[in-house]
């Protein structure tokens, strides 16, 4: 292993216990990274978490913030921070010094399950950095490019001054949602110099209506009939209006079209480049929550139980299990609902309740002692932690049963009572509250409309309303950012209370006003 | 130890600062610090800092939950928000966050605001003080305070000078001779000592509302002028138609039904002055509170005769503050007005609601003496 700064290896102690769970966990079949633990004091763990993880991040306000907030949480003792793990190659995971014996093996346990997830889940394929030649293993070497991200932006703070840079980098962060997750799965483009791109167009888009062959004059009235004509040329119209429009289709990654077409100085652009790539980087985690925290424990609770704990830890396991599964009202503990899925399913398929003849059956007593011995379980769940993220492994195997089981529910906020209720147990109605939420990460669908809006080179945005208005002064807040990296005008088209409405922001004031 | 992260932290500090900064007057006037003092921080809650995204509008947008209930039941905490992601705990939604910010900071978080000007030396400094400085360096000394660096750099001084230093390998082997250590000077500065007499009247008239103005306005007082003095002395004083000292506790709290003397106040502050702090040493602040309301004129005059020949001469300033209040007649800062306009040591100030405790901080603190 490399030589780290912090003098963080692990005791002996841990260091066997490691080897004796990465050999459980390999032997059920977890195909993980190369992982490292290192042991962090309580301060140190602090730091750490407040960096998303990483040791060294770019200079920013808000995770001297984050720190404030965890030092202070955790010197009242309303809570530990167990666990920490970073989608890196080889994976890096803290444990907490002074935790007890039974809480790092849990962690430990935890942590190979999330590895094996982040190699595996096909999500995190595009925080792939390309492939080793020799190995075939991807590379991941996100915690060099933090830090090379680091030295970027100070070499920049050098030479301008951090409070620059610092306000520049508040900005950014409000656009930092603005990213298009499918991006990394469409090829990349090859910039086309303009020379290219004209003689492209004169290729492929003729000016005059392209008529069908016609051997004999007499025919010509037949073959290519007036209104075939008018229609070729108002085709021809159409496109050559969309052409002018740019950018030519709505763009949902507003960050990247900002670093490519906003006017923006060298140190802007770097700054801007990072945030969106860090951007990326960090959304897996957010698409693949509830099924990553339902694998890791899922994995810690069967090595524990199974492998790891004798008779005087098992009490003390089961302590802290309850403990990470602790469901709070208002609030799903995706733990709690991803383990809970994945046994569902495990169950289903040892018992065969899939296929059509499961489904076509409504007899609800055969349903419920349906048990085809198929054992084909594991398997399934392996396989599911590969293929999906959770707006699919909840479309998918949310079931009526399993929603009455686990006792979920939808609420809102009554206005006529001023407070939080339970809305309905209905299973339509929680299943498509719960796939609201994790859509697009719970993030409104913002898109790029037009660079060059009212032909004053102005920004217009598009918020693809779906039935939940924006938060309205934090909208206007990103307005004032969109302003500052565009250095025009930014506006943006929604819906407030049913009403199409326009939000504008020109540098000076703001305005809202409906819309026709 | 020092952590990468202190930077942001301090930068972060720097930012909550500001926030204080802007939202004192509401803390001064609401008075919420107060309770929340510790030792020598006080903790104060401001409206989180967050990074504002396009995000939905939370009460629009509801959750899923797990556990009992049927619907229409409230959710057990429902100043819970909603956190709607999906990530437990994860995501603190809008809670205050508390800050610690000790009372010095406090104090000169004041003094940028209210623009206050720093006291000046009055030159009072005959009490002196002995600190202990490490300087120097001796060849003798206790373990603890060896200087590594400089015995490392005299023991490869004199192995060269001495030729058994071989750069092929570089042992330092170091003896008695080159061990060095720190050691320290002591070294006496003058230090400017400072007495608040607070006194305050608790006839009938003044009403809790008044003395809550009274004990908000103290506490930034003392705040302000702790900052200024390193040992600041605090007395307290109640009267109605006689006057007793009294512990900071019983001063807030006492409620006397009786008449108005308030030159018994000021009797018993002078000779407090007189017994426990000599002029010529000590920076002297009697403040006194009342809501104007005094027995008689010939009392009144009294009160002019004492603060002109025996308090005003030996204060740094004397603060009247005057609490409206509905029963008082507030003739009390006229009179005073009247007498005593030539005077600058004396400080009035009317203070009609908690709106005007910053104006009348600004009063009494805001010549810098």
């Amino acid at each position: 292993m490399a030589t780290y700064a912090l003098k963080t290896h692990l005791p002996p102690y841990l260091r066997d216990e490691q080897r004796r769970i990465e050999a459980f966990a390999r032997e059920m079949g977890l195909d993980f990274f190369p992982t490292v633990f290192e042991m962090l004091t309580y301060d140190q763990m602090n730091e750490v978490a407040s960096y998303g993880g990483f040791p060294t991040r770019y200079p920013h306000w808000r995770f001297g913030m984050e720190y404030e907030r965890m030092s202070k949480s955790a010197e009242y003792g309303l809570h530990r921070i167990y666990e920490m793990v970073i989608n890196n190659n080889p994976s890096i995971a803290y444990l907490l010094e002074g935790n007890s014996l039974v809480d790092q093996k849990l962690v430990m346990a935890h942590v190979f399950a999330h590895v094996d997830f982040f190699k595996n889940n096909y999500t995190f394929a595009t925080t792939n950095q390309g492939v080793d030649s020799r190995t075939g293993e991807p590379i991941r070497k996100w915690i060099d490019t933090m830090a090379n991200h680091g030295a970027i932006v100070r070499r920049w703070a050098n030479r301008i001054g951090i409070d620059k840079i610092e306000s520049f980098i508040d900005h950014c962060l409000s656009l930092e949602n603005l990213i298009d997750p499918n991006k990394p799965y469409q090829p990349t483009r090859k910039k086309k110099t303009r020379g290219e791109e004209e003689d492209e167009r004169a290729k492929e888009k003729p000016e005059e209506p392209q008529l069908l062959r016609v051997d004999r004059d007499y025919m010509e009235s037949f073959i290519n009939p007036e209104e075939f004509v008018e229609k070729q040329r108002r085709r021809i119209e159409k496109e050559k209006e969309k052409e002018k429009r740019f950018p030519e289709r709505p763009d949902r990654d507003v960050l990247g079209f900002l670093i490519d077409h906003a006017p923006l100085e060298r140190w802007e652009r770097d700054v801007l480049t990072i945030v969106r790539r860090e951007a990326y980087y960090f959304y897996p985690q957010m698409q693949t929550k509830v099924m990553n925290e339902g694998w890791a424990s899922y994995w810690h609770s069967r090595i524990m139980t199974t492998r790891v704990c004798d008779a005087s830890e098992i009490i003390e396991y089961a302590d802290r299990n309850a403990g990470v599964m602790s469901t709070a009202s208002g609030q799903l503990n995706p733990y709690k609902l991803g383990v809970e899925l994945y046994r569902h399913i495990e169950e289903r398929w040892n018992r065969g309740q899939f296929g059509k003849e499961w489904e076509e059956c409504d007899d609800l007593e055969a349903r419920r002692h349906w048990d085809r011995r198929t054992g084909l379980g594991r398997e399934k769940i392996f396989q599911v932690r590969k293929l999906y993220n959770d707006v699919m492994f909840i479309d998918e195997y949310l079931t009526p049963e399993f929603v009455a089981d686990q006792k979920l529910y939808a609420f809102g906020y009554n206005n006529r009572n001023d407070r939080w209720e339970i809305e309905t147990r209905k299973f339509e109605a929680v299943k498509s509250r719960l796939l609201f939420q994790l859509t697009n990460a719970g993030q409104p669908f913002v898109c790029v409309e037009d660079a060059n809006y009212g032909n004053r080179g102005e920004l217009l945005l598009r918020h693809d309303h779906q039935g939940i208005d924006l938060r309205l002064d934090w909208a206007r807040e990103v307005l004032c950012s969109l302003e500052r990296v565009w250095k025009r005008p930014a506006e943006i088209h929604t819906i407030l209370d049913g009403k199409p409405t326009l939000l504008r922001f020109d540098g000076n004031e703001h305005v809202q006003r409906p819309m026709k | 130890m020092s952590l990468k992260i202190d930077q942001d932290h301090s930068r972060f500090r720097k930012i909550v600062r500001g926030k204080i900064r802007q939202n004192l007057r509401k803390y001064i006037s609401q008075g919420e610090l107060i309770g929340k003092q510790g030792k020598d921080v006080v903790s104060i809650p401001i409206p989180q800092i967050d990074i504002p995204r396009f995000r939905f509008a939370d009460r629009q947008q509801g959750g899923v939950g797990q556990g009992d209930g049927e619907p229409g039941d409230p959710l057990s905490g429902s100043d819970q928000q909603g956190d709607g992601t999906g990530q437990a705990g994860s995501d603190p939604g809008e809670h205050l966050l508390e800050v610690d910010v000790t009372l010095d900071e406090l104090a000169e978080i004041l003094g940028e605001e209210l623009e206050l000007p720093n006291i000046e030396d009055r030159g009072k400094s005959s009490i002196v003080d002995r600190k202990d400085r490490y300087v120097g360096i001796r060849t003798v000394g206790p373990a603890s305070l060896r200087h590594w660096k400089r015995t490392f750099r005299n023991t490869i001084k004199r192995q060269i000078a001495m030729g058994t230093y071989d750069q092929k390998r570089p042992v330092i082997i170091p003896t008695r001779e080159d061990m060095r250590y720190r050691s320290w000077k002591t070294e006496e500065e003058p230090v400017a000592n400072a007495v608040i007499v607070y006194m305050m009247d608790v006839s009938g008239s003044m009403g809790d509302e008044q003395k809550e103005i009274v004990r908000i306005e103290s506490f930034w007082i003392d705040a302000w002028l702790q900052k200024q003095y390193k040992g600041l002395d605090t007395r307290f004083v109640i009267h109605d138609a006689v006057a007793r000292e009294v512990d900071r506790d019983t001063f807030f709290r006492t409620r006397e039904s009786g008449g108005t003397m308030i030159s018994s106040a000021y009797k018993l502050c002078s000779q407090i002055i007189e017994a426990d702090y000599p002029a010529s040493e000590w920076n002297i602040y009697p403040f006194h509170f009342s809501d104007g309301d005094n027995w008689s004129v010939d009392d009144t005059l009294l009160c002019v005769d004492i603060l002109r020949n025996k308090l005003l001469p030996v204060s740094n300033v004397f603060c009247y503050g005057q609490v409206e209040s509905p029963y008082g007649s507030g003739q009390f800062i006229k009179d005073l007005k009247e007498h005593l306009k030539e005077d600058d040591r004396l400080i009035t100030s009317e203070i009609r609601d908690r709106d005007a405790i910053v104006g009348s901080i600004r009063d009494f603190l805001g010549k810098g003496r």
